[in-house]
């Protein structure tokens, strides 16, 4: 009895010892490129909001540290979501979609608050803000890799009335930040419907329908009058921004100046009189990207693309490794939302996009915006440790 | 899974094409267009604003200031930031009212820009310029809006120089003023266009405009950063000014201060006088030791923006037009004076030196009679008599006989003219070309001249001759008359030079007229080498460290047409004129033992007006050191009026006190009026009894060393 006893605690030992190393060796497992990216990034759009804000905030490094303290927190929310097996989360993801849903319908009460003309806030005190639109992006990849990951049987399709829940889904959550208004986090949801749709095996000629009934609905909404002048001004502005320089295209002009004035090598961190003289509205957010291009040249800005652009790439690749569709959709969908928020902000900034509220991931100044893409790298991490834990199991 | 890889690699694939379409565009704004953005993020992000340079000062020969600098606090707004404010910047020029303690509408006069129906008070500078709108703020006013900048937006105060004029009312003709540089103005100077903070002032008269380039300095360009609001936050680039020159003239403030205290004085003493000039040169090298004008004013009213009302009194006939220089510009029959040159005239053209001339009372000139002075006849003098006594009859022969010559009343070919040649060679009809502008040229009225005034006034005087004066001859049918019979003579004959006119001219009558300088500068060839040099106010330009930019040296322009034996002959008799001639009153108890003066009075007729007051003389006689000459217009006798202020200059430079003097009634009732005076006139302006040699040694701190 004793010696069995022993030998059930040790064998108990011996499992937990196990799990604990199988933790500690999760560690090793982490996808090393995406970690150096984001890594990478945060420290890049930590320098750059500083140099952006240095100027004027209380303290000038009071916003720096702001976002410091953010940034933190998201790494401590990327390890902890990492930690956790991504598959578990399939049954948790009704109820975080609920709950975001529930944060935008809180929103839109006078619950909300407005900063920028953007009803898009819940004041917590103490200076802190919440932006349930950002977390509404993870709840709609995770009710759409939910919905997308059960196909037919023996077939890789979605099930038709997955789709239909999936569109619900989505145009719920579409709506509500709608109402805000906040088109470029409705654009934003609308791509991760789409690459849900692409990466789960929707006919295509269901996804052609559907993206041509989006055209339909936009082409709708601009000769119905149902966006707001300034939307509408700021994408005329857009196809020519010297139609008002002082005006909705001084944005535009300005970034181009700040971001071409840079040159090859840039004028160096702290450097960049634009910057400096705040030519460019909304610097350390929308358009902190015109601060790496002033101070740090074409090689700095191209840096920043290529480092987003691994993010990307590897996001792609932890897609396209997974062995469960539930983790495809998920890295999949995470790619299209980073990537098309990533291109449309650039974009925007040397003027091949129209204007929109949309923050550079892992860069831009803001705590909500910084936890949901830090959550999301976290749910890519996992997916990646999990695949090669398999894997490495299969191995042995 | 693997089906979804096809899937996953078209993302892949437009992953990789918006990285591509970001990396090319990035490229073609950053690189490609790069040194554009640069350009633009320049211009949106960069002020130049222009450091204004301290202008030199200008300095006596002693090193004394005629102008210096002082520091003021001045506000100033900028039009262009005013406007921009809520309400056109009612709200701000209210607020800026209460603080400065003036009322918004005369903010707002001087706000508002010249042109032609607006006059001053108002902003004849660029409208890119800060507007100085009030130069004596106190400290606690200035930083009342300097500490709430937010409700002054447009509105600074700062330090700046401003002119300052130790002598008050001395020289200001001389020296001029300055003035805010107008658009126009400042588009021709190169470089330095936009955005100017300050005032930007540029010479307007006197010394400040002619030599304004050097005493200007140049103005350093501080490139400043600014923020999209336009507030200054960091300077990137900077070009400090760099101070003008100092400019030391030959004037010699003492000197000057005489000289103005005897024009004063002798406007005084003359009640009709209404205007007076005095000019002492150095009979050596021409300069200008003091040069004077009566009446005056002085230029610090200038300093921060004139009134209106001040502005309209300077231009006054009131006021006797004090801006005008009348030693440089004033042009007046010079009278016996102008016998120098109508001798030297006449040994030209072959009368003996030393040959005996008949004074009679009363000379025919053709079939008029002109008179000596009170038709008294003097018997038979020399020339050096002729000149002492100031005989008329002898020179209206002389230039008689020179006419008949010359062909009388219809010339052929070439006429010799020696009255009108010599005078020019004197330096009469034509500009002296002293270092100040606007001088006036006289006018030496030969056959030429005749015949370009009756060309020009033909036409008139021809219609006139038809017509008459019917306007005139309504009041007066006399002079009706008489003025249409002129005209008909001179639509018919004014082309010629008439004996009268001939006769007139060789005692500095009738049409001949000369500037004050002009005849001081003759005075000074004839005292002097014979040579006659332009005059200059000039002395040196020095850097602010002391260095010497360059030195000015009065040109010679020609030389006296007549030997150094006739000069010395000339110059004695003149030096006896004081003592002995028509200047002798004047010059009563004055100890010609320690400084002998030489000279000549002039009384000039003027048509309709008090005759002009003229002498012009040159000390000490045996080796001439100083010309001075004084002009009292309206002052009546040259012996009376212009002759006793030349006494009190004499007396000034060498500090000679009348008590010393052996007591003259009427030198003496002079004295009984400015009892202070005489007693300061004691102490030589000049102890040395010459003007100045060498240059002042001024260093870095603006301190004379020498």
């Amino acid at each position: 009895m004793s010696r069995s006893g022993a030998g059930a605690l040790e064998r108990g030992a011996l499992v937990k010892r196990r799990t604990l190393a199988d933790r500690a060796e999760a560690v090793w497992r982490v996808d090393g490129v995406l970690l150096v990216a984001v890594a990478a990034l945060t420290v890049i759009g930590t320098l750059l909001v500083w140099s952006s804000t240095r100027t004027w905030a209380p303290g000038a490094t009071g916003l720096v540290k702001k976002h410091l303290f953010n940034v933190v927190i998201g790494w401590v929310l990327c390890g902890l979501v990492a930690m956790v097996d991504h598959r578990g989360l399939r049954a948790y993801a009704p109820l975080i979609y609920l709950l975001t849903v529930l944060g935008l319908v809180v929103v839109i009460t006078p619950l909300g608050s407005t900063i920028n003309g953007s009803h898009s806030w819940i004041m917590l005190g103490g200076g802190f803000a919440v932006q349930p639109s950002e977390f509404a992006k993870l709840g709609l990849v995770l009710i759409l890799a939910m919905l997308f990951a059960r196909p037919v049987e023996g077939t890789e399709r979605a099930r038709p009335l997955d789709v239909l829940l999936a569109l619900v889904a989505a145009v719920i959550m579409m709506g509500l930040v709608m109402l805000q208004p906040d088109l470029g986090t409705t654009l934003v949801l609308g791509v991760i419907l789409l690459g849900a749709l692409v990466v789960g095996g929707v006919r295509k000629r269901w996804i052609a329908g559907l993206v041509l009934l989006a055209g339909a609905g936009a082409a709708a909404v601009w000769f119905l009058d149902l966006l707001e002048p300034y939307q509408v001004a700021r994408f005329t502005a857009f196809l020519d921004p010297s139609t008002d320089p002082r005006g909705v295209g001084y944005n535009s002009t300005q970034s181009m100046i700040a971001i071409g004035s840079g040159e090859l090598f840039g004028k160096g961190l702290f450097e960049g009189g634009q910057t400096t003289g705040r030519f460019v509205p909304e610097q350390h957010t929308d358009f902190i990207f015109t601060v790496a291009g002033e101070e740090f040249g074409f090689l700095g800005s191209v840096t920043v693309v290529a480092l987003i652009g691994a993010v990307l790439l590897r996001g792609v690749r932890i897609a396209r490794d997974c062995e469960d569709r539930f983790g495809t959709l998920m890295a999949g969908t995470i790619v299209c939302w980073l990537a098309f928020q990533s291109f449309i902000n650039i974009g925007m900034t040397i003027g091949i996009m129209p204007i929109t509220g949309l923050p550079l991931p892992f860069v831009s100044y803001g705590g909500t915006a910084t936890f949901a893409n830090m959550i999301a790298v976290g749910l890519l991490q996992s997916i990646h440790i999990r695949t090669h834990q398999r894997h490495e199991r299969a191995y042995r | 899974m693997k089906p979804a890889w096809g899937r996953l690699l078209v993302l892949q694939v437009l992953v990789i094409g918006m990285l591509a379409v970001l990396a090319v565009r990035l490229w073609q704004v950053q690189v490609v267009r790069g040194a554009e953005f640069v350009h633009a993020a320049t211009e949106t992000r960069t002020r130049d604003v222009m450091v204004p340079a301290v202008r030199g000062q200008i300095l006596d020969s002693a090193g004394r200031p005629l102008v210096r600098n002082r520091t003021a606090l001045v506000v100033s707004v900028a039009p262009t930031a005013l406007v921009r404010t809520p309400g056109g910047g009612a709200q701000v020029l209210a607020k800026l009212s209460a603080v400065l303690g003036q009322p918004v509408k005369e903010l707002k006069q001087r706000l508002r820009a010249c042109g032609p129906k607006v006059t001053r008070p108002c902003w004849p500078g660029s409208p890119y310029q800060a507007i100085p709108i009030d130069a004596t703020v106190t400290t606690r006013q200035a930083l009342q809006i300097l500490e709430r900048q937010e409700e002054f937006p447009g509105v600074t105060a700062e330090i700046q120089a401003v002119r300052e004029y130790p002598g008050k009312h001395e020289a200001s003709q001389v020296l001029g003023y300055l003035q805010p540089v107008t658009k126009e103005e400042l588009d021709k100077r190169h470089g330095l266009k936009s955005t100017f903070s300050g005032v930007d002032l540029v010479g307007r008269d006197g010394l400040e405009f002619v030599y304004d380039e050097e005493l200007r300095g140049t103005p350093g360009v501080r490139r400043v950063q600014v923020d999209r609001l336009g507030k200054v936050i960091g300077v990137e680039q900077q070009v400090a000014p760099v101070s003008g020159h100092t400019l030391i003239t030959s004037i010699d403030a003492r000197v000057q201060a005489v000289v103005e205290k005897a024009l004063a004085g002798a406007m005084k003493s003359a009640p009709k006088a209404d205007g007076a000039a005095g000019v002492v040169l150095d009979a050596r090298t021409g300069r200008v030791i003091a040069l004077a004008s009566a009446p005056s004013y002085n230029p610090s009213i200038w300093t921060g923006g004139i009134s209106e009302h001040e502005y309209q009194a300077l231009l006054s006939e009131k006021s006797g037009k004090p801006l005008v220089s009348r030693a440089i510009k004033g042009e007046f029959a010079p009278g016996s004076t102008f016998k120098v040159s109508s001798v030297a005239a006449m040994l030209r053209d072959g009368y003996p030196l030393k040959g005996q001339y008949s004074c009679p009372g009363s000379f025919m000139v053709g079939d008029r009679p002109f008179n000596n002075f009170r038709g008294i006849g003097l018997g038979t003098l020399t020339l050096h008599l002729a000149l002492v006594k100031s005989c008329d009859t002898i020179f209206y022969r002389a230039a008689y006989e020179q006419w008949l010559r010359d062909g009388g009343l219809h010339p052929k070919g070439r006429t010799k003219e020696p009255m009108a040649t010599t005078a020019r060679m004197f330096g009469f009809g034509r500009p002296s070309g002293i270092d100040l502008p606007g001088e006036s040229a006289g006018r030496i009225p030969d056959r030429l001249w005749k015949q370009r005034i009756w060309a020009a006034t033909k036409d008139e005087n021809c219609k006139r001759a038809k017509t008459g004066y019917p306007e005139v001859a309504k009041k007066d049918a006399g002079r009706g008359a008489f003025l249409k019979r002129l005209a008909y003579e001179n639509c018919l004959e004014g082309f010629q030079l008439r004996p009268g006119d001939a006769a007139n001219f060789s005692i500095g009558q009738g049409d001949v007229l000369v500037t004050p300088l002009q005849l001081a500068s003759a005075y000074a060839a004839l005292a002097g080498d014979g040579n006659l040099r332009s005059p200059r106010v000039a002395w040196a330009l020095i850097r602010p460290d002391g260095t010497k930019v360059r030195e000015i040296v009065p040109p010679v322009i020609g030389k006296l047409p007549i030997t150094a034996e006739q000069r010395t002959y000339i110059r004695k008799a003149l030096s006896e004129v004081p003592s002995d001639g028509t200047a002798a009153g004047a010059f009563a108890g004055f100890p010609m033992d320690k400084v002998r003066i030489g000279g000549k009075t002039g009384t000039a007729e003027v048509y309709g007006k008090q005759d002009t007051s003229w002498f012009a003389s040159f000390a000490p006689t045996e080796s001439p050191r100083f010309v001075v000459v004084v002009m009292v217009s309206q002052g009546g006798m040259g012996g009376q009026t212009a002759a006793p202020a030349v006494r009190e200059i004499y007396e000034g430079i060498y500090g000679i006190s009348r008590k010393e003097a052996t007591p003259d009634p009427r030198a003496s009732k002079v004295a009984g009026d400015h009892e202070d005076r005489r007693s300061e006139s004691a102490e030589a302006a000049l102890p040395a009894g010459r003007p100045a040699e060498v240059l002042p040694l001024v260093g870095p701190d603006g301190r004379v060393t020498r």
